[in-house]
């Protein structure tokens, strides 16, 4: 296989220092639905701005540039092994020219690897797909927002949530009544229903992928994105929490099967900052295309 | 728009309210958790000045008298002897510094505290007190607060390492938000008590 680090490097770089259109589009509409001369205006122009200038010097968007999370399709025969050391030193070459900031920390002795590589550090996950390309959707996930994404197990009885449909937005919007706006608000939250608590995080935060349009191919599950996505707004909480119109920008949900025993509803929160980039290579022709 | 310029008067202070979006010029000192600790335990509570930190005293009470810190750990690039470059400088999380707050505040004649998340009682009295005001810079924005910072002037405690050291800045049209005036309101909770209402209404 061809090396294709630099083609990594290129698309860390566009996660780092670009937002999605469809993520900037929904800052600009929500900007419009704030009052004039309000700090939720002025939270989404300074925001606003800060994407623009940060396009066009090519900097981070935002000082935590976050875990960088790759999900790989690859055809059948390509080494996942060659694929992941081409990760690494992607990770590594795009600290160095200050794309990504240094953000794998060793939780015994607290020291930085200094190049955003370390143990299991990125995350990458392999799939294997029908075409004879390899596909790559990169998410550049930040801590604050991490640290205020959360599990529930149901029922919960605080919350009147049983286990069933009503249970799931109940848990949600308490979820981002909890957040305030110390996850950099407005986010997108990425849930997931079912699995086990570690299956459960990761298929939330593959939900944060989807674009933001994207339809739910289950009704019942596209009626419940619509409807927790007008109850959080109707929260006020707003862009950082200075109240507003806007709490989120987006809800995406997924089901997994679960146990009999357990029902977990995962809520991955997503800053504003929702920085996902994708890369297709084909490997019949080895071009290298970028979305 | 508020455009508000250090030293900060009272009266400019005073007319500030919660949710006001201000452009703030002058020159502002960076502290987070060393920095607000050095303080309070050197020039507050201290019976004496300690010698060795003396000068640096005088030169803070000009710095601070009707003017502005930040709780920002800053990423520096050198770009030169003693000279300096602001690379991202978004703010870091305020609570932290709620122990010290007021006391700095009072003994400093502080105008602004920058941050965010807010901060809570006795920082907001010593706000309405004083009076001074929390200015919440806006999350991620780093470039463009980064951008915001024309020169770095001076360093100090530069053996707390970059991000806890006092680094003396001047800003051009820094864009904030007041969430705590000197009237005793604070956005922070406003917005939580609200948002608790709402969400006991939907559900049910
Ligand atoms: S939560 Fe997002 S926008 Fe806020 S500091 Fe972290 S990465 Fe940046």
């Amino acid at each position: 296989m061809k090396d294709y680090t630099q083609n990594f490097v290129e698309l860390i770089r566009r996660a780092a220092t670009d937002l999605p259109v469809d993520m900037e589009g929904s800052l600009r509409k929500a900007r419009d639905k704030e009052e004039e001369g309000s700090a939720a205006e002025s939270a989404f122009d300074t925001l606003i701005k800060n994407v623009e200038m940060a396009r066009e010097k090519s900097t981070p968007i935002c000082q935590d540039t976050g875990t960088p999370i790759f999900e790989v399709t690859i055809p059948v025969g390509v080494s996942m092994r060659e694929l992941t050391d081409y990760i690494r030193q992607a990770c590594a070459i795009a600290t160095e020219r200050a794309y990504l900031r240094p953000n794998a920390v060793d939780p015994l002795t607290g020291k930085n690897s200094g190049d955003n590589t370390g143990e299991d550090y990125p995350t990458i996950h392999f799939y294997e797909g029908d075409d004879e390309a390899i596909k790559v959707e990169l998410l550049l996930k930040g801590g604050g927002c991490e640290n205020v994404s959360a599990q529930y197990k149901l029922p919960d009885s605080k919350l009147g949530a049983g286990r069933d449909l009503d249970g799931v937005r109940r848990v949600v919007l308490d979820s981002v009544y909890q957040a305030q706006g110390k996850g950099c608000a407005p986010g997108v939250l990425g849930v997931a229903i079912g699995g086990d608590r570690g299956s459960s995080y990761v298929k939330a935060k593959q939900q944060l992928l989807r674009p933001l349009a994207d339809k739910n191919e289950n009704a019942e599950l596209a009626e419940l994105e619509d409807r927790i996505m007008d109850e959080a707004n109707q929260l006020g909480i707003g862009p950082m929490g200075f109240g507003g119109e806007t709490t989120v920008l987006g809800v995406k949900v997924g089901t997994q099967h679960r146990l009999p025993a357990c029902y977990f509803v995962s809520i991955a929160y997503m800053c504003w900052a929702n920085r996902r980039a994708q890369m297709e290579i084909n490997l019949n022709t080895q071009e290298v295309s970028y979305a | 728009m508020h455009k508000l310029n250090t030293p900060i008067s009272d009266e400019a202070i005073r007319a500030l309210k919660a949710g006001d979006p201000v452009l703030l010029s002058g020159t502002v000192v960076t502290g987070r958790d060393a920095a607000h600790k050095f303080l309070v335990e050197n020039y507050i509570k201290s019976d004496s000045i300690p010698a060795a930190e003396a000068d640096l005293y005088e030169t803070l009470k000009g710095l601070l008298d009707g003017g502005v810190i930040y709780h920002c750990g800053p990423v520096v690039s050198k770009i030169g002897e003693d000279q300096w470059k602001f690379v991202a400088a978004g703010p870091t999380t305020s609570i932290r510094e709620e122990v010290y707050q007021a006391d700095v505040i009072e003994h400093f004649n502080l105008k602004g505290v920058i941050g965010k998340g807010g901060m809570a009682g006795r920082t907001l009295k010593a706000c309405q007190d004083q009076p001074a005001v929390y200015l919440h810079a806006v999350g991620g924005a780093a470039t463009l607060i980064a951008q915001s910072v024309v020169e770095v002037a001076n360093v100090y405690k530069l053996e707390f390492g970059v991000p806890e050291a006092m680094w003396v800045i001047h800003v051009e049209d820094l864009p904030l938000i007041v969430t705590m005036d000197s009237h005793g309101n604070s956005i922070h909770d406003t917005v939580e008590a609200q948002s608790k209402e709402k969400l006991a209404a939907l559900l049910g």
